[in-house]
């Protein structure tokens, strides 16, 4: 007979059911009767869209939000899970997509917050602290308790996470999108983790959007679109296309055909490019990178080494200290983004909300952020022609598909993948020399992302010039000509798609190879 | 005139009393800056903490009721709970109602001012002293040449303020408390995930803040000044708010910023007093010019509370 505890001498959860759970939020129905569960030692995905409800679901079952029809079951009884510290007094663990860490704080200080002392109100940091280093002996999770966590590499503070969890006593780990800020090294590593969790009598969830992660871990998958559940299936009888099919509610592309490359000639060129970060430091050292037309390059790179820093150099964003950027053979460097959109180059920010537009704005006047001056919209170049100006976002609209109810509609209230949409089409409405695109498809969903994906093409072929700056390394693998990898701020080594191995590509992402 | 003229044991031991309300002021302020609520307000809370504390001694003093030390107590029991009442308001506004904490922070400024100046003029009409905390004498130790005079002959709310510097650093820093006031001001999130109130950590730290306000001005009315006038403070609680950025949010160096303000100010009395041949307006502004400097050096550290001003909103 199998022993009913857990590792950490804590109770297992042998079967958790939600049923028939309703969410509404003003105008939105986030959850319509969803149905899902999870028994100990298995991995359970939970697959869908942004805004397909997986996130709201787990934020019922960790006490955050609170269903307003349906129950939880916890071994068969009804639970009601009022907040987070009920919750974890249930079993109920929740790894967030962003770490629920104070990065001053300590290893040791993040895991005692909110938890009683053994010494009353004096913090018993040294109890703690041996408590954790017990628990990352059973599970094989190193960490040093005693680090301040801003000091840690983002896959140790995930290790925290789950640590932490355990430390209080988690029979069941919610683990939303765990892999969105891994290398694939480091993702590796997480799958290790989960699988021996599972093995224990853990039971697991596994929120994620990348198909082959969910079906590489999982054992069970649920799928949901727009606030229901389409279907739950054991992960051996699901393949991607399905998977797809299922999120998306049509077949959907997930591999593009590519036409052949047909290089022209060189429309970017950095030769030798420094700038400093945001805190003084070297962002960018020494980059050189030539873009030809009619190819797309990709950058790869775990976030933070420099991808930033290099857009905002070459469309005039950031100084560049040493070194130059030259467009169609001009030297632009330092140029300011005026004169840089006037030559042709365009820019899809990787912060979309914040550099890509301003979200109180209409969509029509977001179209034309950069061309409002431009004397087609303008009569004298002051006063601006509102009837053009919506003529041609709503031919906008149309040849991007942006879903929007009217070109007077704010910003903030359309869904990501339309803003990035309507980004897209103010930047190639210009037809572009140069396209910088930097996480164009970062919190798109799968239907938008075919979109921009096969917009980004088409460009290609057009004979314009595409860096391509993604952490996405399926995306980048999926798009590119060449790929360039990056780290602390160098490129560290340049390969062409065709012939790249994954696990060499991942090294360098880290530094090594 | 020499330098022995200025750097006398009764400017060190002036600099010391100065010091008192700045460190009662700036404490309370650490602990509401590190939770993440900046309380622009602390002048009128001193304010009418410093009335509060002085009217009930006034009262005490005139109806003769009390002995001294129990009404002098009073004084400082009415200021605790004056300024704890406004903290409590200032919380209400910025926590609950989620105002614009540097806008909410001047309403609470103006309102002690402008209350404390009414029910002044209400209540009591024309400044009078009344008999605060007296000087304490130790034995020994106060008869040390110089030394004595600097350090033992003060009275007792000095050596409470001093006294609530290590304090203050042990409970942020080794307390369950201070480690959820300290969680709440950088990550709000965190602490909420992790079952932390942020709304009840926010609201005690205000609150506190409030009260050590109140304390603070009532240092002044009833053991420093021992009177009350319109605007008592003349800006003493701005210079406190300064002091906790300046200090880096860690008690240990915001009381010692609050020493380097009060000492400049007293060398500035001093050499009103011999009357050197600087302006006095050029002495009187040392102390803020100096402020403003030590502000702009005073980089960015770990300790800054990344949600300071940020009302706590969960959501997606």
């Amino acid at each position: 007979m199998e022993s009913k505890l857990l590792p950490t001498g804590h109770a297992r959860i042998e079967s958790l059911t939600m049923r028939g759970i309703v969410k509404r939020f003003p105008g939105v129905l986030a959850a319509d009767e969803i149905d899902f569960d999870v028994r100990s030692g298995e991995i359970h995905a939970l697959l869908g869209e942004n805004g397909a409800g997986k996130s709201t679901l787990m934020k019922m079952l960790y006490g955050l939000y609170h269903p307003d029809e349906g129950e939880i079951l916890i071994n068969g009884k009804p639970t009601a899970i009022k907040s987070p510290i009920d919750a974890i007094q249930h079993g109920i663990g929740m790894i967030h997509q962003h770490f629920m860490l104070v990065p001053s704080l300590t290893v040791a200080e993040n895991i005692a917050l909110g938890m009683k002392s053994s010494r009353g109100f004096q913090l018993d940091l040294d109890v703690v602290s041996q408590r954790v280093l017990e628990l990352s002996d059973i599970y094989n999770l190193k960490v040093d308790p005693r680090l301040p966590i801003w000091q840690l590499a983002v896959g140790e503070q995930q290790r925290v996470e789950i640590l932490r969890a355990l430390y209080k006593g988690a029979a069941l780990l919610i683990l939303d999108e765990p892999t969105a800020v891994l290398t694939p090294q480091e993702v590796d590593g997480l799958f290790r983790i989960l699988n021996q969790l599972a093995a224990d009598g853990h039971g697991l969830v596994f929120i994620s959007h990348k198909l082959h992660e969910v079906l590489e871990i999982s054992h069970r998958v649920t799928v949901l679109r727009d606030g229901r559940r389409v279907n739950t299936i054991p992960t051996s009888q699901a393949t991607r296309p399905k998977l797809a099919e299922m999120m998306v509610g049509r077949p959907v592309l997930l591999e593009y055909e590519k036409n052949a490359p047909n290089p022209r000639a060189e429309r970017l060129v950095l030769q030798g490019v420094s700038a400093l970060s945001n805190r003084g430091t070297t962002g960018l050292d020494a980059v050189s990178l030539q873009l030809r037309g009619g190819e797309i390059v990709g950058i790869a790179g775990v976030s933070g080494n420099g991808q930033q820093e290099l857009a905002q150099c070459i469309t005039g964003l950031r100084e560049v200290t040493i070194g130059s950027v030259t467009v169609d053979g001009k030297d632009v460097t330092n140029a300011p983004p005026s004169a840089l959109h006037a030559i042709g180059l365009s820019y899809i920010p990787e912060e979309r909300m914040i550099d890509g537009v301003i979200k109180e704005f209409s969509v029509a006047e977001n179209y034309v952020l950069q061309d409002h001056g431009h004397p087609k919209y303008t009569t004298a170049r002051i006063f601006m022609l509102f009837n053009k100006i919506r003529q041609a976002c709503r031919r906008a609209i149309q040849l991007f598909e942006i879903k929007t109810p009217s070109t007077e509609t704010l910003v903030k209230s359309l869904s990501g993948g339309n803003i990035q949409k309507l980004v897209l089409a103010r930047e190639l409405a210009r037809d572009p020399g140069v396209l910088i695109a930097a996480q164009p498809t970062r919190g798109v969903d799968i239907g938008a992302t075919e979109y921009i994906h096969k917009q980004l093409l088409e460009e290609r072929d057009k004979g314009t010039a595409i860096l391509l700056i993604s952490e996405d390394l399926d995306e980048i693998r999926a798009l590119s000509d060449r790929i360039a990898v990056m780290y602390e701020g160098r490129i560290v080594g340049e390969v062409l798609n065709e012939n790249v191995d994954i696990e060499q590509l991942g090294l360098l992402m880290t530094g090594g190879g | 005139m020499g330098l022995d003229d200025i750097f006398t044991a009764s400017v060190f031991a002036s600099a010391i009393r100065l010091a008192t309300p700045y460190i009662f002021a700036a404490l309370g302020e650490t602990f509401a800056q590190r939770s993440g609520v900046l309380n622009l307000g602390v002048d009128g809370i001193m304010l009418m903490g410093a009335f509060g504390g002085f009217y009930a001694v006034h009262l005490a003093q005139e109806a003769g009721v009390l002995a001294e030390p129990l009404g002098l107590l009073l004084g400082v029991l009415v200021a605790l709970i004056v300024g704890g009442l406004m903290g409590l308001a200032m919380a209400f506004v910025s926590v609950t109602l989620k105002a614009k904490q540097g806008i909410s922070g001047i309403g609470v400024y103006l309102f002690g001012l402008g209350l404390s100046e009414l029910l002044f003029q209400q209540l009591v009409g024309t400044p009078k002293s009344v008999a605060g905390f007296p000087r304490i004498s130790f034995p020994v130790l106060t008869d040390i040449p110089i030394l004595g005079e600097i350090f033992f002959h003060h009275n007792l709310l000095v050596y409470v303020a001093f006294a609530l510097v290590p304090i203050s650093a042990f409970v942020l820093n080794r307390t369950t408390f201070g480690l959820m006031i300290r969680a709440v001001g950088q990550n709000p999130e965190a602490a909420d995930a992790m079952g932390v109130s942020v709304a009840r950590v926010r609201y005690a730290t205000t609150t506190i803040g409030g009260m050590l306000a109140g304390l603070a001005g009532a240092s002044l009315s009833i053991a420093l000044i021992n009177l009350f006038q319109q605007n008592l403070t003349a800006g003493q609680g701005f210079i406190a708010v300064a002091l906790v950025y300046f200090g880096g949010w860690r008690p240990l160096t915001v009381a010692a910023g609050a020493m380097l303000f009060s000492f400049v100010n007293a060398l500035q009395l001093q050499i009103k007093v011999i009357g050197a041949d600087i302006p006095s307006e050029f002495a009187v502004m040392a102390p803020y010019v100096i402020t403003i400097i030590a502000l702009v050096f005073a980089t960015k550290r770990q300790e800054q509370p990344t949600a300071l001003t940020k009302p706590y909103e969960r959501g997606e």
